[in-house]
């Protein structure tokens, strides 16, 4: 419930402050929220499943983020920026949808 | 992510396609969505709301940032170079082009009697009059001859030899006693072609006033006028001349 008022805040304080994303951050930015969101999504299916634990949620959270941008950072510097984060994108999308189908049979049993 | 391995520790899941029990309504199983909401305040709760308060915030900041500009952000360096270097050959060029103006009316200012003015005047008439055709031109050029002992020459293959020496830059046309203008048109009729209403005959032969080189290039090209005109049938032979005269006007 708080992560959900939480992400509401967020997002009304996106809105009214219209923040511009910074040059340096701009091709991290995506892929980190990419990786956010399957974090979340890891947290919501772990406490459906009863497995849930704060500390792992932010822990992971918070590697997985990091690690998403590193690893589009280091393909940068190597020259293969756009291909590593079409691969980042692809699996945390692999991992998203295998979380919101584990969601969906826990929530509706189908 | 390290909540993988919690995770692990129940057995798996089954299957989609085997039947399974509806998720257990009971309280010792895994909570539903009810349980989820309701709301508990511990500190690793908070930690999780402050990250998904960031989370939505990057995430609203990103989309709008996506939103605003969508033609330069997502092209890459190398196009970007391109663009670049484009718009400042442009505007190299269109500082060319004021400095000439520029020049042009500062003497025009300078000039009571009229004598530039007058001078100007007359070098636009001559190129206009060349432009249009009213006047004779020389100067070098190309003679192209296109001999058509076959009958196979049609009116769209002149007409694509006039628009290929038009494209590599030809200020002036003569086919045959014909000059070419802007409104020139090719006609298949009994006998032969017709161009702007007077007939031509074989060989014909164009006179086109411009860079040699560059429309020999260009009538040359693999696939080009020459190439089709020969595999048509017909012959075709390019002469450059450092002098070429065209005689024939167009009618006012």
């Amino acid at each position: 419930m708080i992560a959900l008022i939480g992400l509401v805040i967020g997002v009304v304080l996106g809105l009214l402050f219209e923040p511009t994303v910074p040059l340096w951050l701009q091709p991290y930015l995506p892929i980190a929220i990419v990786a956010a969101l399957d974090a979340m999504f890891g947290g919501v299916r772990a406490r459906l499943e009863g497995i849930f634990d704060e500390k792992v949620f932010v822990v992971s959270f918070v590697s997985n983020t990091i690690i998403a941008a590193l690893i589009v950072f280091l393909g940068d510097q190597l020259g293969v920026g756009s291909q590593l984060s079409t691969g980042v994108v692809v699996v945390l999308g692999i991992r998203i949808f295998s979380n919101a189908a584990a969601i969906r049979r826990k929530l509706f049993g189908a | 992510m390290s909540d993988d391995d919690a995770r692990r520790d129940p057995p798996e899941e089954p299957p989609e396609e085997q039947p399974e029990e509806p998720p257990g309504k009971s309280a010792e199983e895994p909570p539903g969505i009810i349980d989820l909401l309701r709301p508990r305040t511990t500190a690793g709760q908070l930690m999780g709301g402050l990250l998904c308060v960031l989370l939505g915030f990057a995430l609203v900041t990103q989309v709008r940032s996506n939103q605003r500009d969508t033609a330069f952000s997502t092209a890459r360096q190398d196009e970007l170079v391109g663009i670049l270097s484009d718009l400042s050959q442009r505007s190299e060029r269109l500082r060319g082009d004021l400095r000439d103006l520029e020049a042009t009316k500062a003497e025009l200012e300078r000039d009571v009697q009229g004598g530039t003015a007058l001078q100007e005047a007359r070098r636009r008439a001559t190129t206009y009059g060349l432009l249009a055709g009213t006047l004779p031109a020389e100067g070098p050029g190309i003679d192209l001859q296109i001999g058509d002992p076959g009958g196979a020459v049609r009116s769209v293959n002149l007409l694509d030899a006039l628009q290929e020496l038009r494209d590599a830059g030809a200020e002036v046309i003569q086919v045959n006693d014909v000059r070419a203008g802007v409104d020139t048109h090719f006609l298949d009729a009994a006998g032969g072609i017709v161009a702007d209403g007077r007939p031509l005959r074989a060989p014909y032969r164009f006179l086109a006033i411009g860079d040699p080189h560059t429309m020999t290039t260009a009538l040359n090209i693999p696939g080009g006028v020459v190439r089709s005109l020969r595999s048509a049938g017909a012959t075709a032979t390019i002469t450059s001349h450092a002098r070429l005269t065209v005689s024939a006007i167009r009618s006012r």
